[in-house]
């Protein structure tokens, strides 16, 4: 299997619209998906959150979360804690109360 | 996959990507909002796709549109949904080079090309996929996971060869207990567990368990598995593994994570418990649960009073087959059943169709089915920890006038 590279990544994200969807009777086929376009907002520790949650998904994965007084340290500290325990995410245990103290304040 | 370095240097390009105007582009593009709190969503368009709710980008999650279920009983391949776990999919995939591995406790394992595949006696079937998170996004109180309306699900007219037609010809050893099932969809991460499914061996050899390459008369869309996919008749979605190219028998039941830990539900007659609370026990989650939705009139819609108005919509259940849908108008008191449309199978949408009359005023219109077994919607919703098996009688409020 071949991996898309970082810097095909950059290109697709250059390239607006990014089809080159081959048609089926092609082979072999190969798939571009558009660019990303879901960010961070801006918020104290943004930094420790794009290196520590981008690497495996978009920001979208954060954004669509239920908001709310009810989804706040708690929600977003098992959410960390899920990433790590159960994802395998190699976040640093100095970190995880930043990147909850972001997400709790920004969304 | 990446080591942490490698990582972190992808999560610092992305970071650039995403500060290339795309707040611009993001403000340009329609979004819809889907009706529970911080619903917003952008309409997205792929390759292969029509434009679709944009769940997330990276690994894609594509909600279909709901309009696109009052189309007809098969839903296109441009507005089937979309779901991912895993951001290391496939983008490169040569149908030539491809093959499916058939390996573990079998007297001759078997690497097959696609062709051998699409030699083989094919069968078809029309079966609905459907999110386990679908409407997660309406549970009360709210769980974390995909926050979906009710377009993660899709029926479509599958075509394939049996399972138990490959496992045969591998020779299923004695002693075998369960078959697992690998796509080419891979973890960033190498602490990332790989999504592998499992089912028991007489369900993986019921003749009805099919590995698809057709879907609705043409080759799998991209990311709905092509070239090559599992598909489990009655069954969540979670188990149509797409990419589908490794399947271990073995004599134990599979202990990898995406079984023992996640999909699980409640082990219990309704897989609910006490909202806010956890379960005691859980089990892996199975059939779909009865639904049922009115398709042509949206909540808030307006229609004609004292004129006859034609509710249609569609219902399915996880394989006993639809036996009845009812429309109530005054909040359960009195149901009316409604005609069933073509029968496509036990495991498709089953259309349906009512008229109505309505004097003046404001409904709560409620459809409920039920089916062969006697299985029905709940009038309130259940609720699990996860998010799963939605299926409360849906409600749509109509002024009529």
């Amino acid at each position: 299997m071949i991996r898309r590279s970082p810097l095909s990544l950059l290109l697709a994200a250059a390239a607006i619209s990014a089809l080159s969807f081959e048609p089926v009777t092609a082979a072999p086929i190969s798939y571009d998906l558009p660019p990303e376009t879901a960010a961070f907002k801006p918020g104290q520790n943004l930094e420790l959150v794009m290196n520590n949650c981008t690497g495996c998904h978009s920001a979208d994965y954060i954004a669509t979360q239920p908001r709310g007084p009810k989804y706040k340290q708690d929600f977003w500290r098992a959410e960390v804690n899920k990433m790590i325990k159960v994802y395998g995410a190699p976040i640093s245990e100095a970190d995880v109360a930043g990147i909850v103290e972001y997400l709790a304040t920004t969304y | 996959m990446l080591d942490r370095r490698e990582v972190l240097k992808r999560a610092g390009l992305a970071a650039l990507a995403t500060g290339l105007g795309s707040s611009k582009l993001f403000a340009l593009d329609p979004t819809v909002v889907l009706p529970f709190e911080n619903g917003k969503r952008p309409l997205v368009k792929y390759p292969q796709k029509r434009p679709m709710i944009g769940q997330t980008s990276r690994p894609p999650q594509l909600e279909t549109p709901f309009s696109v279920f009052d189309e007809g009983p098969i839903t296109p391949n441009n507005a089937f949904f979309v779901r991912y776990h895993l951001a290391d999919i496939p983008y490169h995939v040569d149908p030539d080079a491809f093959t499916l591995e058939i390996k573990g406790k079998v007297e001759r394992p078997l690497k097959l090309s696609l062709k051998e595949i699409k030699k083989l006696p094919a069968v078809e079937i029309v079966a609905v996929a459907q999110c386990s998170g679908n409407s997660r996004g309406f549970f009360e109180p709210r769980v974390a996971g995909g926050q979906l309306a009710n377009g993660a699900m899709g029926n479509a007219r599958w075509r394939g060869v049996p399972l138990k037609t490959v496992l045969e010809k591998a020779g299923v050893q004695q002693g075998a207990k369960q078959v697992t099932f690998n796509g080419m969809d891979t973890p960033v991460m190498d602490t990332t567990p790989d999504f592998v499914k499992a089912l028991d061996i007489d369900h993986a050899l019921d003749g009805e368990v099919m590995l698809a390459y057709g879907m609705n008369g043409e080759d799998l869309p991209f990311l709905n598995g092509f070239p090559l996919r599992l598909v489990v008749p009655g069954y969540y979605g979670t188990y149509w593994v797409k990419h589908l190219n490794e399947i271990t028998v073995i004599d134990s039941v599979f202990d990898g994570f995406w079984m023992k830990s996640a999909y699980r539900i409640p082990d219990n007659s309704c897989g609910c418990v006490e909202p806010g609370t956890a379960p005691k026990a859980t089990v892996p989650i199975n059939r779909l649960t009865v639904r049922s939705f009115i398709t042509n009139v949206l909540d808030d819609a307006k229609v004609k009073a004292r004129k006859t108005t034609k509710l249609r919509g569609i219902a399915f259940d996880g394989g006993k087959g639809i036996k009845e849908v009812a429309v109530s108008i005054d909040n359960g008191e009195s149901w009316t059943p409604a005609k069933l449309g073509k029968d496509l199978g036990k495991y498709s949408f089953r259309e349906w169709t009512l008229p109505v009359k309505l004097v003046p005023g404001i409904y709560d219109l409620r459809v409920r089915a039920t089916n062969n077994a006697g299985d029905t919607q709940p009038m309130q919703p259940l609720w699990n920890p996860a998010g799963y098996l939605h299926n409360v009688a849906e409600t749509v409020r109509v002024t009529a006038a």
